[in-house]
């Protein structure tokens, strides 16, 4: 497909490469500056600092007014279980759909294919009003707190991820349980201690992604969520930047590339693994 | 073995035996609330547990019931209630159910022209409870007594008097001074006290009146008499109306049918903006898509060329957009483009010596919307082109280079059919997403600059979704719940059918590869 370039096609290429370097890494340099800048307003940044500082960051860990570790601790307690929960339940579902053959099955596939089109957000108001009259019967599982936003969250990631494992466990052979089976182990058992560890590519995958959307998710957090203390990280920075970016620029891009680099840590030594499970499979790399 | 799985066994049914016995004690006290549609919920959820657990027919429902429970709860049921929100008139001023609305209408009064007038003084014993004795004007004084008011004897000794001949305390019960009367104001105008058949009930600050009820609900015909003026007001549109078409407010929730979806479509004001946030919407999700499609081509073509060096370190540079989490992104972009205080304002004024207005301006902002959704989106078509640049054959390109085709020759004919056949699901997929992202708008421009004499609030770079959130949530004008949900489902038929034309299109394309 490609022949030996000239020297003005290879200087071509690389000047291409080069402007897309610059507007790719072009925010994230200004955030990095803006981190370690001594001044806390956009206006008087400069992208090379006289005097770097690491005052914003430890900003962040000791002024109270600053609840960031509480966001962080937030974030990665409700993206943890939720994920955790996501692969353990999908991974049920799957399995009876793909081993099982039980009425109803045809109809609820399809059904799985209909609902996981349906942005869980477009019900917004719905959830809002539900969790609110779940809050006065169950306190700790309504409006405004971590296990409800959780629930919701779990709710919003069953229909595309059951779909998604039960191609994964439909391409596992039979013949790996049925031994188990011959054996007298139930089909739980079979599938706890044969087929999960078969398919701990899969289940990494669902696992990481979901716990990167969730991370990130910000529209349900925000209309279910109320105080500083319960925000997540999405919600929280959003509160502490709206308005401020005269006051608050730089503990604010301390926190940007702190909340960044921890799904950066994750994406990519990953990528590969995870872009795989974003196309769904369409492409081969 | 057998001894293990009696243990086994022992331990799921006492767990059932746990979670029945829980049932039934929350089933009780459904009961006793009167709450008869969560009864029945919680019943059917039981009886279902028990049936997977004990029948061998439901085994693979054990399977599925876990996941279900929170789609069902958490999807298809508030899928169903949008649906059903998206029939009634819910709003701010139609909040309440009908029931709720007599309810509070019942509990009005007024003050009659002829009402009599009470001094009063007001008391409180140490547990804090409020009683008060009134001096009607013709010398009888009251004591109230619950909701009652008693006539009593001031001369009682149990009453004690101050210096100037006023009653001070009695029993342990002290008076409250004026200042104290003032703060007690709220308690004091809830008393709601009867004497003979009359309602007392605070009237100024230092009076009470004697009050009648305002509002009277005729089962019969369905409306509420005004015992004042005799006006009868009937139940019509979500409101209480009289003959003239006065309203009572609150109104009550009713079912309008398709009237929020008719609104949407005939409605001069709701359908210009419906219009022109639909308009936005879909420009929003081509562009970004277009752009940075080609972007992403155009990058995956100069990684995947074998002489250009250090092509892995470039794609690792070059992903990093599409790592960061989309809201920090959006933040950061937020803050670069600021108009008076952004680094973006800061070069274009050094370069021209002139100020984008990149906030304020709706051109501007819709640019500046694409701009910064084509840098989070490239690196994703970058990713897809490049693993369907790799997936093409090698020996397609030989033999056309054996026929004398071009390089640009080869790219149109070979590569963009190829690329196609696998990118163009991907990029549908993509509009898809696009057309109700969410976070990207509201982080940026939350859909400002706003419109001028909009019917709702719409701003100029709102997307369907955010316009909805507005509608719903915005205090400002009112939270609009019926025709925010009438839009959330108009917007699903707009994904679904394209999701559904997604899948006619892969079938088709697979068809057409399958053909090459």
């Amino acid at each position: 497909m490609y022949s030996r370039p000239s020297v003005v096609g290879l200087v071509v290429r690389y000047t291409l490469i080069g402007l897309a370097l610059l507007y790719a890494l072009f925010p994230v340099l200004w955030i990095l500056s803006a981190s370690f800048n001594p001044t806390n307003n956009l206006l008087e940044q400069r992208l090379f600092p006289a005097n770097p500082t690491l005052e914003h960051y430890r900003r962040l860990f000791t002024d109270p007014t600053v609840p960031f570790p509480r966001w962080i601790l937030n974030t990665l307690q409700v993206s943890g279980i939720t994920s955790v929960i996501t692969v353990f339940l999908c991974a049920l579902g799957a399995y009876a759909f793909s081993r099982f053959r039980f009425r109803g099955r045809r109809a609820g596939l399809l059904g799985l294919l209909l609902v996981q089109m349906f942005p869980q957000m477009l019900a917004m108001v719905a959830i809002y009003l539900l969790l609110i009259k779940i809050k006065e019967f169950v306190p700790w599982l309504g409006y405004n707190t971590h296990p409800g936003l959780i629930m919701v969250y779990l709710g919003g990631a069953m229909g595309f991820n059951t779909w998604f494992m039960k191609g994964y466990f439909d391409t596992i052979p039979r013949s790996v349980e049925e031994s188990a089976l011959v054996d007298g182990a139930t089909p739980f058992q079979a599938f706890l201690r044969i087929v999960l560890p078969l398919a701990r590519p899969i289940l990494a995958v669902v696992l990481i992604i979901q716990f990167i959307t969730t991370y990130s998710e910000y529209v349900l957090a925000s209309i279910l969520l109320k105080g500083t203390d319960m925000y997540t990280l999405s919600v929280g920075l959003r509160f502490f930047i709206q308005q401020a970016y005269d006051r608050r620029w730089g503990a604010f891009s301390a926190a940007a590339i702190l909340g960044a680099l921890l799904i950066l840590a994750i994406f990519l030594p990953l990528q590969k693994l995870i872009i795989s499970g974003l196309t769904g499979g369409a492409v081969k790399e | 073995m057998a001894g293990r799985e009696v243990v086994a066994q022992g331990a799921k049914l006492g767990l059932l035996a746990l979670l029945d016995a829980a049932a039934v004690w929350a089933a009780v006290s459904l009961l006793l609330r009167g709450d008869h549609l969560l009864l029945a919920v919680l019943a059917a959820g039981a009886l279902l547990l028990n049936f997977v657990v004990l029948s061998r027919r439901a085994y693979p429902l054990r399977f599925l019931l876990p996941g279900l429970v929170f789609l069902f709860a958490m999807v298809v049921y508030p899928i169903g209630y949008t649906i059903n929100v998206s029939l009634t008139n819910l709003q701010t001023g139609n909040l309440l159910t009908k029931s709720q609305v007599i309810a509070q209408l019942e509990g009005r009064y007024y003050l009659p022209p002829d009402h009599a007038t009470f001094s009063y003084w007001a008391f409180r014993n140490p547990q804090g409870e409020l009683r008060v004795i009134l001096l009607a004007q013709d010398g009888r004084s009251y004591l109230s007594e619950g909701s009652q008011l008693l006539p009593v004897d001031l001369t009682d000794p149990r009453f004690v008097r101050g210096t100037d001949g006023t009653v001070v305390a009695f029993d342990d019960f002290t008076r409250l001074s004026l200042a104290q009367i003032y703060q007690s104001l709220p308690a004091l105008e809830r008393l709601d006290l009867m004497l003979e058949g009359v309602h007392v009930r605070l009237a100024t600050v230092r009076e009470f009146g004697t009050y009648l009820r305002k509002y009277e609900y005729l089962r019969d015909v369905d409306a509420i008499r005004d015992l004042e003026t005799g006006i009868v007001y009937t139940a019509r549109e979500g409101y209480f109306t009289s003959p003239d078409g006065v309203r009572i407010e609150p109104g009550f929730q009713i079912y309008v049918g398709f009237r929020n979806y008719l609104d949407v479509l005939t409605n001069p004001g709701i359908r210009a903006d419906f219009t022109r946030v639909f308009g936005w919407t879909v420009a929003w999700s081509f562009l970004t898509v277009f752009f940075s499609f080609w972007l992403g081509l155009v990058l995956a073509y100069l990684l995947n060329d074998p002489y250009v060096r250090g092509r892995f370190f470039y794609r690792s540079l070059l992903i990093i957009p599409y790592a960061m989490p989309a809201f920090i992104s959006a933040l950061v972009w937020a803050g670069l483009f600021n108009t008076d205080l952004g680094v973006i304002n800061r070069i274009i004024g050094e370069l021209f010596g002139t100020k984008v207005r990149w906030l304020q301006d709706p051109m501007w902002a819709r640019a500046a919307l694409i701009f910064i959704n084509v840098w989070l989106t490239y690196p994703y078509m970058m990713i897809v082109s490049l693993g369907a640049l790799q997936s093409i054959p090698k020996e397609m390109y030989e033999a056309a280079r054996v026929d004398g085709a071009t390089g640009w020759q080869r790219f149109w004919t070979i590569t963009m059919p190829l690329l196609w056949v696998s990118v163009a699901p991907l990029l549908i997929g993509s509009f898809a997403f696009t057309f109700n992202n969410f976070t990207i708008i509201w982080l940026v421009t939350a859909g400002r600059p706003a419109v001028l004499g909009a019917a709702t609030p719409a701003g100029a770079t709102d997307i369907l979704i955010s316009w909805t959130y507005r509608l719903a949530f915005e205090g400002d004008r009112g939270n609009q719940l019926g025709l925010a949900s009438a839009v959330s489902i108009i917007i699903f038929v707009i994904i679904a059918t394209i999701s559904a034309v997604n899948f006619r299109f892969t079938r088709a394309l697979e068809d057409v590869s399958r053909g090459v």
